[in-house]
């Protein structure tokens, strides 16, 4: 790793300029800044902060933690063996995991299913709360947490997929047939949205108010 | 010597061109990648989007589980898969499924032959800008390694219920995953854009 040298301790925002989300081309735009940029070089639309980040971040965060209930409420499988109907949620599956000894994918569901999306959460809220209180605390341990919050995200549609190949394989009729459940939609909204909240949440705003302290 | 700001926190840093092969540049200020040094970007990028092809076909035309019970099997897909959720009145699952496991892969491979295959030729393809932010945006939501602990989770659900064979494509999964994560990191952004400066005529 090389640590690229610094030409200053000042944002593009501050110097008058406006790096390129798609390119990286720094575009100087002292003079109209407020004006519909577009990029020289790639033609992107050019903006120095995503267009109302903290407001649409709070919307879909909203969202996914309406949907969250539902989600773990509702059964997301329901399995018919000879006659007999069993519905399933997402913490139910744990539990079976659990009790017929399956500890790792116990394990597995629950931190997927319920501990990440949870915390992905949480951890936005907690951002989006210090940007628009200025917070001070370590602006790299948040920038750190929001960077963890795009990498954990996919993994909680695990419980979606099993649901997909579940539905897919056992379909024997009456002998042994197992149908999706409403959950595992509300599930996959939740998994969705808050892919989209950490996708439209602006990490420049972390730097932001921190820029006359450094 | 150029100007990058960090993506992540905004901070103007200077462009320095002399980082070593394999190496990528962080910003000094949130520890965000900044840019890195492939060497041989373009012939990595081909070669690894063309093994990605003939995997992503392999994982789509042969079953990845096969399921037995007394006598009777079934077996699975990705893209039947995805129709029984269709089928079952699940549309919206269905897409999606179909979306992370099918569409974002393919595409993924798609777009970086169309971006690269012309470069290696010196040549520019059309509404490249268009192109290389399609394809960061569909890597996002590329998710056949989770999928592939779907499968992982399922076998162990099912075993206790039936015989369960693993299908050819379950390998090719395994593949498509590998090359399509190293296929990611060989892109060489920089590489791009500088051959599109060229051609505009700048710099
Ligand atoms: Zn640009
Ligand atoms: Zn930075």
């Amino acid at each position: 790793m090389a640590s690229a040298k610094q030409a200053s301790r000042i944002s593009a925002l501050n110097a008058g300029m406006i790096g390129c989300h798609s390119c990286d081309l720094v575009v100087n735009a002292k003079d109209d800044f407020h004006h519909h940029l577009q990029c020289p070089r790639c033609g992107a639309n050019l903006h120095s902060r995503k267009l109302n980040s903290v407001a649409r971040t709070w919307a879909l965060i909203i969202a996914a933690l309406v949907f969250y209930v539902p989600a773990n409420v509702l059964p997301i499988t329901t399995v018919v063996s000879l006659g007999k109907e069993q519905s399933d949620t997402i913490m139910s599956g744990v539990i079976y995991f659990m009790q017929s000894g399956s500890w790792a994918i116990a394990l597995v569901i629950f931190v997927a299913s319920v501990f990440v999306p949870l915390m992905k959460i949480l951890i936005l809220v907690f951002l989006l709360v210090s940007v628009q209180r200025n917070i001070q605390w370590r602006p790299r341990e948040q920038a750190k947490l929001y960077r963890l919050t795009e990498i954990v995200g996919k993994w909680s549609m695990v419980d979606v997929y099993v649901v997909t190949i579940l539905v897919a394989l056992v379909n024997l009729g009456v002998i042994a047939d197992i149908d999706a459940g409403p959950a595992a939609l509300y599930f996959a909204a939740v998994v969705v949205l808050t892919m989209l909240a950490a996708r439209t949440f602006d990490p420049r705003l972390i730097w932001d108010s921190k820029e006359e302290v450094e | 010597m150029s100007l990058i700001a960090c993506h992540e926190c905004d901070l103007l840093q200077k462009r320095t061109d002399e980082i070593p092969p394999h190496s990528k540049a962080v910003c000094g200020r949130c520890g965000a990648v900044l840019y890195r040094h492939i060497p041989d970007s373009i012939d990595r990028t081909i070669a690894l989007a063309i093994a990605g092809l003939v995997l992503f076909i392999c994982a789509n035309v042969f079953p990845f589980l096969a399921f037995e019970v007394s006598g009777q099997a079934t077996q699975s897909t990705l893209i039947s898969g995805a129709a029984s959720l269709y089928l079952q009145g699940m549309w919206a699952l269905a897409f999606l499924v179909f979306v992370t496991c099918i569409g974002a892969p393919l595409m993924q491979i798609l777009l970086m032959l169309y971006i690269f295959m012309p470069l290696k030729f010196g040549r520019l393809p059309a509404h490249i800008p268009l192109a290389f932010r399609s394809l960061r945006e569909i890597q996002a939501w590329n998710m056949i390694e989770v999928f592939m602990l779907g499968i992982l989770v399922s076998l162990v659900k099912l075993t206790k219920m039936a015989t369960i064979i693993p299908g050819l494509a379950l390998w090719s999964f395994v593949g498509l995953i590998v090359v399509l994560t190293a296929a990611a990191t060989a892109v060489d952004a920089e590489l791009v854009w500088q051959k599109l400066d060229c051609n505009n005529g700048k710099r």
